[in-house]
């Protein structure tokens, strides 16, 4: 498919690329301080990205009106993140630099990634730990009181920041500290259990949000200068992730109804060491760090449908495929090689466990090499963790794992300036597509998140104001009344269905689907018959869901309900993006591109772009815009980790 | 099939019967529901067990037990049930979304309450309203920093075994059980967990004794208990957090009472 | 003063209220403890000990008054407290269970009130004597009063110790969380001396137990007993 209408710019700064962001901030505009809290800011999530853009934005004089659907903005998703955050500090005296971190990004997201973004996200990482650690966050600390800090996947110098298996809930907890304090201060007005529903656009400018109170069921509408979104990824569309159930899509699709281009959703991230599904009942998947892929083999037996216990089969009938594959690397294969790994081995029918979706993780040999204590030591509270959810003793059985979604790299599309292409809307953290490229690293996007939060958008919002002159709108205003009704509208029909399916009956079979076919390994017939598949199962949605219950009180169903309507229209077009993308790169694999020995083949000659998706009504397929990626200062290479 | 979601049912199948809270919403005096003989797997979560009695409820048309949970993974805060009388139920140091039904006998009879407290008002069924423990942080439970313009992360070197201390408080999810189980409805290791977290950083104690006033005076106008040390806070506490911090909390507020002298604009955090 | 009313009123104010004149009292029973063990000396220690104390004329007064404001701050504080920690759970649990929840600190307020009954009897009996005897005749070869006499004679009555012994019990019981969470109240909790405080409670409550019964079953083993001539 070719791109409608012209490349799309990035604004991205040119020059050395180490001068860009500087310059960016010497060239933006400012806003008089005495003008700034004329300007209100809506921010909608209060995740890293949203609780920090709202703090900082408060700061700084705006007034800012927060909304969350979790109870307390403590509680969003980026809490779950265990391993740590990343930043070029070189506090290890190993050679680490902006430079390296820049780099590494660029090459692990597979040379999907703006490199001006990354740069910036590189330059960045340095002052959020300063920041981190002036706010109270408890990282861990050496003897003599200094920052500790760890190695992580994809790097070769140590330099992530960690608290315990806790970095993600630590960090959170600042940025929400930060924003409580705005709160208590009244600069900042926070809005917890309320889930935005719409953006409203007044003039081509997003001005403000209709959001629905999820305790008193009333549909609100609210106005301001400019919407930022930090509303999270879309893991949740495959119903089992690893996300939290409240996840979804719902305002950056509708934002993308809007009008705003929804960028690379095809690249979407599986994580290699989760505990595997144990039944039908299944809510969430749950990750175990991949830390123990440093010590733990992982291994199944060589032949089909062996049913014995993983004691009773000897050494020689078992397959360490890992090792087998990728004798450098061995165990510690990147994310999507271990990843696919598993799949192709439970394909062959030699998985382990109910239903043969797992791989054994076996500590055996470390245990007689470095004793029990040892192994307790290093990862005596993920042993605990598994035993508590499977009943099993990893000391004695070997773990089964199995890999699960766990991030989206895709998002809105933005710019330099984190701004989507429609004016004044905003898009921070996971919600946005700009820094990942079509893999993430690990320790990344704590970093991101934040670094979008304290670091860019004070800049580049104060920018848009200084630079566009916009008259006051009230919720009066006519595209208000429109949004409101229409929402009100919207929520009726979904409750007017009545039909005999349940909410999550759809989004499990929605899920299915995906995961079968637009998961870790796709091809062109796959995808083709999942775009058949998506609106029949729509369709069938809108014509047969239940949802109790009524509109005006707190109703979890219909919360659902909403989300998994958007997760229908929004899978179809993942799905799209995936059958668009004839190449394999990062978190997309297209089995119709790799090597002999399964390699990924990407293919930089026709698909070295940002694939932008425009909505163009129900009903008719999204139109491709393209931005094209150049690579200055890192020079497109293939990954090879054998 | 290479499907995710193919596994087959669990192996074995278990029955439980509830008794659960139903509360249409916060005007309703609520009452206790019975659920006889609810089919279940051992290995499904105490959460999916609901999910799936919830399905059950759909498909006769009923409407669904509302409660709270988000991560399913011990993390968020967000799941908030009393089972059997304990705040997520039988297990030690382990949310209710990660407790398992294998912890529960074939049979096994359940009451599911939400948390109860003055102060965390029942919104509808299970689901109760925490934004008092918002507010409380709101009152002082942060260090005025605003962002950038912050010292290098190593300039202040900070003893290993304060920053451990700082993480062992810092650990709470502020979920709630510690007011759940308190026979007062006290809110006190909550309160503690915070004061604590950041009192042993240098960076949070140019501010302790102002946050110690702030954040307790809050606390004692949202309606929460008394401490009389029945210690059944640290004894729920999914994160085990050790009633020490009630000691440190008692201790700074003392201080702060006796020696700080009280400022204009108490109110807030310095602008 | 405002702070003061502000410090009493909170929460945390009035468990420091509730921990020092729980010390106080704490200060008393020892004291009243040291006098009474002098039983074992022998009448002559005994009663120029208690002739010391009325010597003290005013002083023994202000003494007494002190001592009752403690009581009625300390009792007045626990009932607010009580009050209030009523008020925070309107809606009771349906399925009531604890975890570590002892009987001693569930029955705190209820001890308290039993010891306060007691107390209120014990100056009835022994000090107003409005109960059983009037002691106040009692004199001893010397003049003076004879309190030796009056304790022996007291505990030669059955449900006189009895109800002294239980009492002792309860406040025992009572002792035993109360000088702990006085600890924990003034903040004096560390993770080296956790034991020992966990400990300090009930090894006090103990040892008042084991001195303030000492007399009467010394009583009864006629190891304590009126002597001839007295």
């Amino acid at each position: 498919m070719s791109a409608d209408g012209p490349l799309l710019d990035g604004r991205c700064p040119t020059g050395p690329i180490e001068t860009r962001w500087e310059r960016c901030k010497a060239e933006l505009k400012l806003v008089n301080p005495a003008n700034k809290r004329k300007y209100k800011v809506l921010v909608v999530g209060t995740g890293l990205a949203g609780a920090s853009a709202a703090a900082t934005l408060a700061e700084l004089g705006y007034q800012v009106h927060a909304f969350c659907f979790q109870d307390s903005p403590r509680r969003a998703h980026s809490i779950a993140a265990q391993g740590g955050i990343n930043a070029a500090k070189n506090y290890q005296n190993d050679g680490d630099s902006v430079w390296r971190l820049f780099h590494d990004t660029i090459k692990g997201g597979d040379f999907r990634a703006r490199e001006s973004n990354v740069h910036r996200l590189a330059e960045c990482s340095r002052n959020i730990i300063d920041q981190c650690v002036a706010q109270g966050v408890p990282f861990a600390r050496e003897y003599g009181g200094l920052l500790d800090n760890r190695s992580f996947g994809g790097s070769q110098v140590s330099r992530t920041f960690y608290a315990r298996g806790q970095t993600g809930q630590q960090l959170l907890i600042g940025a929400y500290q930060a924003l409580a304090r705005q709160i208590g201060l009244r600069r900042v007005k926070m809005s917890p259990r309320t889930e935005m529903l719409d953006v409203v656009v007044v003039n081509g400018v997003a001005r403000g949000i209709v959001v629905r109170d999820l305790v008193s069921g009333k549909v609100e509408t609210h106005a301001g200068d400019a919407v930022v979104l930090a509303t999270g990824g879309y893991g949740n569309v495959f119903f089992l992730s690893t996300n939290a159930k409240g996840c979804n899509v719902t305002a950056t699709w509708r934002a993308h109804k809007k009008g705003a281009f929804f960028a690379n959703p095809c690249y979407t991230q599986i994580h290699p060491t989760c505990i595997p599904v144990s039944g039908d009942h299944q809510s969430k998947l749950t990750l175990m760090s991949e830390s123990l892929r440093n010590d733990g083999r992982i291994w199944v037996p060589k032949t089909k449908g062996d049913a014995r216990g993983p004691d009773q089969i000897p050494e020689d009938e078992r397959d360490y495929y890992l090792e087998r594959r990728y004798p450098s690397y061995g165990n510690l294969a990147p994310r999507d090689i271990a990843s696919r790994s598993a799949k192709y081995a439970c394909d062959e029918g030699r998985g382990v466990g109910p239903g043969g979706l797992g791989v054994y993780l076996d500590f055996s040999d470390a245990i007689k090499r470095l004793s029990e204590p040892v192994i307790r030591e290093r990862y005596g509270n993920l042993f605990e963790m598994y035993e508590r959810i499977t009943g099993e003793n990893p000391y004695r059985v070997p773990m089964r794992i199995y890999p699960a979604v766990h991030y989206t790299m895709g998002g809105l599309w933005v710019d330099y300036h984190l701004m989507s292409n429609l004016p004044g809307l905003f898009v921070l953290g996971e919600a946005n597509f700009s820094d990942h490229g079509a893999n993430r690293l690990g320790a990344s996007a704590l970093m991101q998140g934040l670094a979008d939060g304290y670091f860019v958008i004070p800049y580049t919002l104060g920018h848009f104001f200084a630079s566009t002159k916009q008259e006051k709108v009230t919720t009066d205003h006519p595209e208000f009344k429109k949004a409101l009704a229409d929402t009100n509208a919207y929520v009726a029909r979904l409750l007017a269905v009545n039909g005999k399916r349940t909410v999550d009956s759809f989004h499990k079979e929605l899920g299915k689907l995906l995961w079968d076919k637009v998961g870790m390994a796709r091809d062109r017939a796959g995808l083709q018959e999942t775009l058949k598949r998506i609106p029949e199962l729509r369709e069938e949605f809108w014509k047969n869901v239940f949802v109790p219950g009524s509109g005006e009180a707190l109703n979890q169903s219909l919360e659902k309900a909403g989300r998994v309507a958007d997760f229908l229209e929004f899978a179809e077009l993942l799905a799209a993006d995936a059958l668009e993308r004839e190449e394999s790169c990062g978190g997309h694999f297209r089995t119709e591109y790799q090597t002999a020995d399964g390699e990924a083949v990407r293919n930089d000659e026709k698909f070295c772009y940002v694939a932008a998706w425009e909505w163009k009504g129900d009903g008719k397929p999204a139109a491709l815009h393209q931005e094209a990626l150049n690579y200055e200062f890192v020079h497109l290479a293939t990954r090879s980790y054998k | 099939m290479s499907a995710q979601q193919s596994g087959h049912q669990g192996h074995s199948t278990m029955k439980v019967t509830l008794h659960v809270w139903r509360q249409k919403d916060a005007r309703d005096p609520g009452r206790m529901v019975g659920y006889p003989n609810v089919e279940c797997s051992p290995d499904m979560s105490f959460l999916e067990m609901l999910d799936v009695l919830n399905e059950r409820l759909m498909e006769k048309g009923e409407e669904p037990i509302a409660f709270d949970s988000d991560c399913r993974e011990g993390i968020c805060g967000a799941c908030s049930l009393t089972v059997n009388g304990i705040p997520h139920g039988p297990r030690k140091g382990t949310t209710v979304c990660q407790l398992h039904m294998r912890s529960f006998e074939d049979g096994a009879e359940l009451f599911i309450e939400p948390w109860r407290a003055k102060a965390f008002p029942v919104l509808r069924d299970l689901v109760v309203d925490r934004s008092a423990f918002d507010r409380i942080i709101e009152a002082g439970g942060f260090v005025s920093v605003r962002a950038g313009g912050c010292p290098d992360g190593n300039a202040i070197p900070v003893p290993k075994e304060e920053a451990d201390q700082a993480m062992d408080a810092a650990a709470c999810i502020g979920c709630g059980a510690c007011v759940a189980a308190c026979p007062n409805a006290a809110a006190m290791l909550f309160v503690g967990a915070k004061i604590s977290h950041l009192r042993h950083l240098p960076q949070g104690q140019a501010e302790q004794k102002r946050r110690a006033q702030a954040m307790v005076d809050q606390m004692d106008s949202e309606g929460f208990g008394n401490c009389s040390n029945y210690l059944e806070c640290e004894a729920v506490c999914p994160k085990e957090i050790s009633v020490k911090v009630i000691a440190e909390m008692n201790r700074d507020y003392l201080s702060a009472s006796l020696t700080r002298e009280e400022q204009k604009n108490d109110g807030g955090g310095a602008g | 003063m405002s702070w003061v009313c502000r410090l009493y009123r909170s929460s945390l104010g009035a468990k420091y209220v509730m921990a020092s004149t729980g010390v106080l009292l704490l200060g008393f029973l020892i004291a009243h403890l040291l006098g009474n063990l002098q039983m074992f000396a022998g009448a002559d220690a005994v009663n120029s000990y208690a002739e010391s104390l009325r010597a003290l004329g005013p002083l023994l007064w202000v003494a007494r008054i002190g001592l009752l404001v403690i009581a009625g701050v300390h009792i007045v504080t626990a009932l607010r407290l009580a009050k209030a920690n009523e008020a925070a759970r309107p809606v009771a649990y349906v399925k009531q269970a604890s975890r570590q929840v002892k009987p001693q600190t569930k029955t705190m307020v209820l001890s308290g009130l039993v010891i306060l009954g007691y107390v209120v009897y014990h100056l009835a009996h022994f000090t107003w004597g409005f109960v059983l005897h009037d002691y106040s005749t009692l004199v001893d070869t010397e003049g003076r009063h004879d309190v030796y006499s009056m304790v022996v004679y007291g505990f030669q009555c059955w449900w006189v110790s009895a109800s002294y012994l239980v009492a002792l019990a309860l406040l025992a019981l009572h002792l035993c969380h109360g000088i702990t969470s006085a600890f924990q109240t003034f903040g004096l909790n560390h993770a080296k001396y956790a034991t020992a405080i966990k400990l300090t409670g009930p090894a006090i409550a103990t040892l008042l137990f084991l001195g303030y019964a000492s007399i009467p079953v010394a009583c009864w083993l006629g190891i304590v007993q009126i002597l001839e001539g007295t």
